[in-house]
């Protein structure tokens, strides 16, 4: 399986979604991936290549292995067979490597995980003090940077618990741009969420492919996919069935599975 | 307050919004309320009556003993024999520098009282609430207690010629400070060891997480005792024979080890309690397994276990009048020691020294579970968000 590499012309404008605008240089690289949990198949034979600033959308029923996959990415999990290389990296179990990964790699989870012990600032900054080495009055300066661009610049005092779901997802987020991560890793961010929180993170999330950001995310939520995607690939029991750019995803669908799944959701 | 009944199958559309109103007047007066808890129920009733009998039986007789019929002032036990006299404070009063500094020299004392009133404020500015989110210096108070005062009470308790302190051998330490030095070196050993044998049972790595879980195993399937005799005659056994280690050292090496194996229980339980999220969510930010350790993971499992590491240290607390049993003299020892003396033996000079002893390991004890129930609060008000 190859990836669908469509080398349009990339002009500083062409950042609207849906028109190829990402690199031909590879930002992730899944070829031969599986994985095995004892004796049960989750990943089988995945092979995808993600370009720079990419948007893939991960999709398909539950227990289909995408966030299994996604979370290879940053070694979440390990798999047994088959090579994964980001930002071109060769992931191995060499712990030095995948530190180098993770600094580069932002994750966003379904349940925020954020530190609760923490204040909202503190959580921000941690990561860039500690892991980054960044003096505490810029990582402070970053960290209320990109709370305002999740609109909460007010509660960086406050403690995550004082949150909502949805402002607890954004701060997700912000602490995940606070290390400058190249790819941005989403695994269902807003399955957790209260109905009416969920648009508010989805719009951050617009934004931030908007700007480029290289982003795979699992996630259930359509009308988002259709906006943002570049492709979307749809999974089913641990092997990837379909990639395909979310016009062509929607209204001709080709796998018989997708058709049943889009079927079912729509 | 009347409503508009809604029908079955009937549909409603809000027209004005229901006021808000104050909550109903408690109409009980205190003594009804007071009443019902006392005699709410004819079991109530009864159990009220039997415990108020209980107490008006026995409260007299304690206060007469304690208090009234005390003998506050007395050179010797002359005033404490004579027939129907209560405790004998003055033997209290005249012993309490042996409870204190057991056969400590005299004029060697204030090196005793400089060490624990230095540690007293330590352990207060470590201890002292701070508004949440603002604990910039509780490391470093840490850091000195932890690390530089015993280390500092070393020289001030044993001795360093070259600063002008004359060595004091500790055979000649006791009492209550001796107590507190055990119970000290129990703390301040047991917690970090306690957390590095959590950490090392739940390694991926087999020998570490073998090693650590037989040592706890090991040390809490045996009784305490049991742990003192053997850091008492078997620690010289495993050592060259030119290495001398001292009479004291060797149940403090004991009372560690014991206390250690059950604070790794302790954190183990916190470890278990914090979320896979938390490691997921810092692994993913790029830490170390270190860092995240130490920035993420175990601040939150001591917080979990606050009360279970109190009741460790209580518990210990009170296990250091076991050395007694291999010769040291701690507090119970003295009060054991001074009520033979001679010069005030007497029908209520054993009740006299047991009864001040009980004060004062309650006392302590009360203070640490007092304090641990406080911590408890403040943290449970800053879960719901009250404390900013």
């Amino acid at each position: 399986m190859s990836s669908t590499n469509v080398h349009g012309a990339k002009s500083p404008n062409s950042q609207m979604p849906n028109s190829q605008n990402w690199d031909q240089e590879l930002a992730v690289s899944i070829r031969g991936l599986n994985k095995w949990y004892g004796a049960f198949q989750v990943l089988r034979d995945i092979n995808l290549d993600v370009g720079v600033s990419e948007k893939i959308i991960l999709c398909g029923p539950s227990g289909s292995g995408k966030s299994t996959l996604i979370r290879c990415v940053n070694r979440l999990e390990t798999f047994q067979a088959g090579t994964l290389t980001v930002d071109g990296i060769a992931l191995t179990d060499d712990l030095k490597r995948i530190e180098e990964v993770r600094r580069e790699v932002g994750m966003v989870f379904q349940h925020f995980n954020l530190f609760p012990h923490l204040t909202i600032l503190e959580n921000c900054t941690l990561a860039p003090i500690q892991v980054r080495k960044l003096s505490k009055g810029r990582a402070t300066e970053i960290a209320m940077h990109f709370l305002e661009r999740v609109r909460i610049p007010e509660q960086a005092h406050k403690y995550p618990g004082q949150l909502s779901g949805g402002q607890q997802q954004r701060v997700a987020i912000a602490r995940a741009l606070c290390m400058n991560p190249k790819i941005m890793l989403f695994d269902e961010p807003t399955s957790a969420l209260d109905p009416e929180m969920v648009q508010e993170v989805l719009d951050i999330m617009v934004q931030l492919a908007r700007e480029g950001m290289t982003m795979l995310c699992v996630t259930h939520e359509m009308g988002f996919a259709r906006q943002i995607a570049d492709r979307i690939v749809f999974m089913d029991s641990g092997e990837i069935l379909e990639i395909a750019p979310p016009r062509e995803f929607f209204t001709n669908p080709r796998h018989p599975r997708t058709k049943m799944f889009l079927g079912q959701i729509l | 307050m009347a409503s508009n009944s809604i029908a079955p199958g009937g549909t409603y559309l809000s027209h004005k919004n229901a006021p808000v109103l104050p909550p109903p007047k408690q109409k009980d007066a205190w003594w009804e309320r007071l009443r019902r808890s006392f005699f709410g129920t004819p079991l109530s009733a009864f159990l009220t009556l039997l415990s108020s009998g209980l107490i008006l039986w026995l409260t007299p007789d304690l206060l007469r003993f304690v208090l009234f019929d005390a003998v506050w002032n007395a050179p010797d036990g002359e005033a404490c024999r004579v027939p129907g006299a209560g405790a004998c404070w003055a033997f209290v009063w005249h012993k309490l520098p042996y409870f204190i500094f057991g056969s400590y020299p005299e004029h060697e004392r204030w090196r005793v009282v400089v060490t624990l009133v230095l540690g007293a404020l330590l352990l207060a500015w470590l201890l002292w609430p701070q508004k949440m989110g603002k604990h910039p210096d509780k490391p470093f108070a840490a850091a000195l207690l932890f690390l530089v005062y015993p280390l500092v009470a070393l020289v001030l308790l044993l001795g360093a010629p070259i600063f002008g302190l004359p060595m004091v051998d500790t055979d000649l330490w006791g009492g209550i400070f001796l107590s507190l030095v055990v119970a000290g070196v129990g703390i301040v050993v047991s917690m970090p060891l306690g957390i590095i044998l959590a950490l090392g049972r739940r390694s991926s790595l087999p020998v570490i997480a073998l090693a650590s879980t037989s040592f706890i195993e090991f040390v809490r399937g045996v009784p305490m005792i049991t742990v003192l005799f053997m850091a008492n005659f078997m620690l010289p056994l495993f050592l060259p024979e030119t290495v001398h280690i001292d009479r004291l050292s060797r149940p403090l090496v004991g009372v560690a080890l014991f206390a250690s194996a059950y604070m790794a229980e302790v954190v183990r339980g916190g470890l278990q309690a914090v979320p896979k999220g938390q490691y997921e969510g810092s692994a993913a930010l790029g830490f170390t397994t270190w860092q995240s350790l130490r920035l993420v993971i175990l601040p939150q499992a001591i917080v979990h276990v606050i009360p279970g590491i109190v009741n460790t240290f209580i518990g210990l607390f009170k296990d250091t009048t076991l050395v007694a049993i291999v010769g040291i003299f701690d507090f119970l020892r003295t009060v054991e020691t001074a009520r033979l003396d001679p010069v005030w033996a007497g029908p209520t000079i054993s009740a006299t020294g047991y009864l001040f002893a009980a004060l004062f390991y309650g006392t302590i004890c009360f203070g640490m579970s007092r304090y641990s129930i406080g911590i408890e609060r403040r943290l449970a008000e800053r879960k719901k968000g009250r404390v900013a």
